[in-house]
């Protein structure tokens, strides 16, 4: 049963220090793990250092288990595709690097299975070039799942579905990590959704892990107004779930922010008019 | 429930047709090239009838000494290189298309066959050997090396950060420039003799095909085929990004490296011995992906099937259009292939890039 725990775990982006110092608990099997932080913070870039894509510092500590080729899988942000081939090529694409050229029908059996777990069979024969932007989220989801990871990294993968899309992903992932006792870690950007399906949260600013624990804990007017620089806190919905409040920008940080800008501005004019 | 399980069955029924489907397109292609080689063989200014031709294939023993050096020793290297020539030129082009994601991308547009003719204008015209261990093979070693090197400089320069598709399609213009320039020079620099050989080089011909020139272009072929193929969900994976193929556990650096390697030996053969062909490498590879797809599985056979039928029919067509004469297969490729593809492209509704 594989675990995961990242040590000191560091990586670059050319010469700038993108990510370091990350050190986590152990994260157990069937658990989904919110990665959370606001743009630039790091996560993409921690994501492909845990994923070995990115050279960097540190330890990927899998417990017993020996890491082999799908172990872990990441899921890269959308980027589009101009190649001539449908979905369902795209999902044999993923299932068959590495081994041989002949496609088997219990290969065949098994995307088919993917697919109508995600509810996309419709678009198995169409090309990717025709997609929408959420159902190539969809597809690249189905394109993760067929190489039957053991650590799953998600990188923003609702991030262009609509709202019931996101929710219904979500869930299915949650699902997933239980069922097959796996480790999601997903990199999201709405904290109710994270508050909803994920176990536990990691919190990332300027590449450093700040926060690590419950979902409850992590999110909180703390992180809000530190991490993400706004003002709010959590509260019980009439449901009983914990949801954000949100006030708006941070007062301090935003005026902070604009006076230190202006005049900065000031002085290279100043500068340049001598 | 039922609808979606119906969509389902679809899916990947549809898979299969589609694979069944591609397969016979490479068999129908595969058959085409065949008639298209046996009309090769059977057309020529001698105009010998087509019963004396068979049976000097079948039994060359019984043939007239004539008729057997035109067949053998004349024809069939020239339609063997036809073959040869026009699958390794569309297979480098399929290839490099792939890695630079790029549908400009061929031997011809990227200053690789310019510099290789570049290359061996050199042998030519002022006998320097640029691997001087070899001098009995100065002139493809020379268009080999000068290929290698430019496809290297493209490589290299299509992996700085910043760099954008466009911006290797200019690159490759600016080696055609540059490297026609230095041909140029050399033309003018040239004797009489070495001058009428460098503008054969321009022109591209298979008439000058020998055996042994066959032999070399299809071992190239033969073996940059597996080479490629043990890679096929690999490259085809590229076409999906670098990010994605990556995400799959693909080394891309290392395959396109690789992969470039190899395009500029299938590159640099043909046209150290027939010239520059400049088509075949572009289009080859766009028909081919208008009829299979990018499944590098059936994208790979198609490419070479392609380029070898194009090669193979324009060839039949240089000695049709005006009888008793070759034309230079060069310009016939493009006079009569430019159209042609032209019409493929508006007549297919569907998107090929």
């Amino acid at each position: 049963m594989v675990t995961l725990r990242l040590e000191n775990i560091g990586t670059r982006y050319g010469k700038v220090q993108v990510v370091s110092d990350v050190t986590t608990p152990t994260i157990q099997p069937g658990t989904v793990t919110a990665v959370i932080g606001p743009n630039a913070a790091g996560k993409s870039s921690l994501f492909r250092r845990v994923a070995g894509l990115a050279k960097g510092d540190g330890i990927v500590d899998l417990g017993s288990h020996r890491k082999e080729r799908n172990t872990i899988c990441y899921m890269p942000q959308d980027t589009g595709s101009t190649a001539v081939l449908s979905v369902y090529e795209s999902i044999i694409l993923a299932a068959k690097q590495g081994s041989s050229l002949r496609v088997r029908a219990d290969e065949l059996a098994r995307i088919d299975d993917i697919l109508a777990a995600l509810r996309i069979g419709d678009l198995a024969a169409r090309n990717l070039g025709e997609l929408s932007g959420g159902q190539r989220q969809l597809v690249a989801i189905a394109q993760t799942l067929v190489r039957d990871p053991k650590i799953l990294l998600m990188d923003e993968p609702t991030s262009a579905l609509d709202l019931h899309r996101q929710m219904e992903v979500l869930s299915f992932m949650r699902d997933v990590a239980k069922g097959q006792n796996i480790i999601v870690l997903i990199a999201i950007h709405d904290l109710n959704h994270a508050l909803q399906y994920c176990d536990q949260a990691m919190a990332i600013r300027n590449g450093k892990m700040v926060a690590f624990g419950p979902c409850s804990d992590v999110i909180d007017s703390d992180l809000l107004r530190d991490v993400y620089q706004v003002d709010g806190h959590v509260e019980l919905n009439s449901l009983g779930h914990p949801h954000i409040v949100l006030r708006g920008p941070s007062d301090e940080t935003n005026s902070r922010h604009n006076t230190a800008t202006a005049r900065k501005t000031l002085t290279e004019v100043a500068q340049a008019a001598q | 429930m039922t609808t979606n399980q119906l969509s389902i069955e679809a899916g990947s029924v549809h898979y299969k047709a589609r694979s069944l489907r591609r397969f016979m397109l490479l068999l129908a292609m595969a058959g085409a090239l065949f008639l298209s080689f046996a009309i090769d063989l059977a057309t020529g200014p001698a105009n010998y009838p087509l019963s004396d031709v068979i049976a000097t294939l079948l039994d060359p023993s019984s043939a007239t000494d004539q008729l057997r050096v035109v067949i053998w020793d004349i024809r069939m290297p020239v339609a063997l290189m036809a073959l040869t020539v026009g699958a390794a030129l569309s297979t480098a082009g399929a290839q490099m298309q792939t890695i630079l994601a790029n549908p400009l991308a061929s031997p011809f547009t990227l200053g690789i066959s310019a510099a290789a003719g570049f290359g061996a204008a050199l042998a030519l015209v002022l006998g320097v050997a640029l691997l001087p261990a070899f001098v009995e093979f100065i002139i493809p070693l020379n268009a080999f090396i000068m290929a290698m090197g430019t496809a290297l400089i493209i490589h290299f320069f299509s992996r700085m950060r910043g760099v954008t598709v466009e911006t290797i399609v200019l690159l490759g213009i600016a080696l055609v420039f540059t490297f026609n320039a230095l041909l140029a020079l050399l033309q003018y620099l040239a004797s009489e003799q070495a001058l009428a050989a460098v503008v054969f080089w321009t022109m591209g011909s298979l008439v000058k095909a020998t055996w042994t020139k066959v032999a070399v272009t299809a071992i190239a072929v033969v073996v940059a085929i597996p080479l490629f193929a043990r890679q096929a969900w690999a490259l085809t994976a590229l076409r999906l990004g670098d990010s994605k193929a990556e995400s799959f556990g693909v080394n891309v650096q290392g395959l396109r490296l690789r992969t470039m390697l190899i395009v500029s030996l299938l590159a640099a053969i043909p046209v150290s011995f027939v010239g520059t062909i400049g088509f075949i490498g572009l289009v080859g590879p766009h028909i081919a992906r208008m009829l299979v797809g990018e499944d590098q599985r059936f994208f790979l056979p198609a490419s070479i099937l392609c380029g070898a039928l194009i090669l193979s029919a324009t060839s039949v067509l240089s000695k049709l259009l005006i009888p008793g004469a070759i034309l230079p297969i060069g310009v016939i490729t493009a006079l009569v292939g430019v159209p042609f593809f032209f019409s493929l492209i508006f007549a297919s509704r569907r998107k090929s890039w």
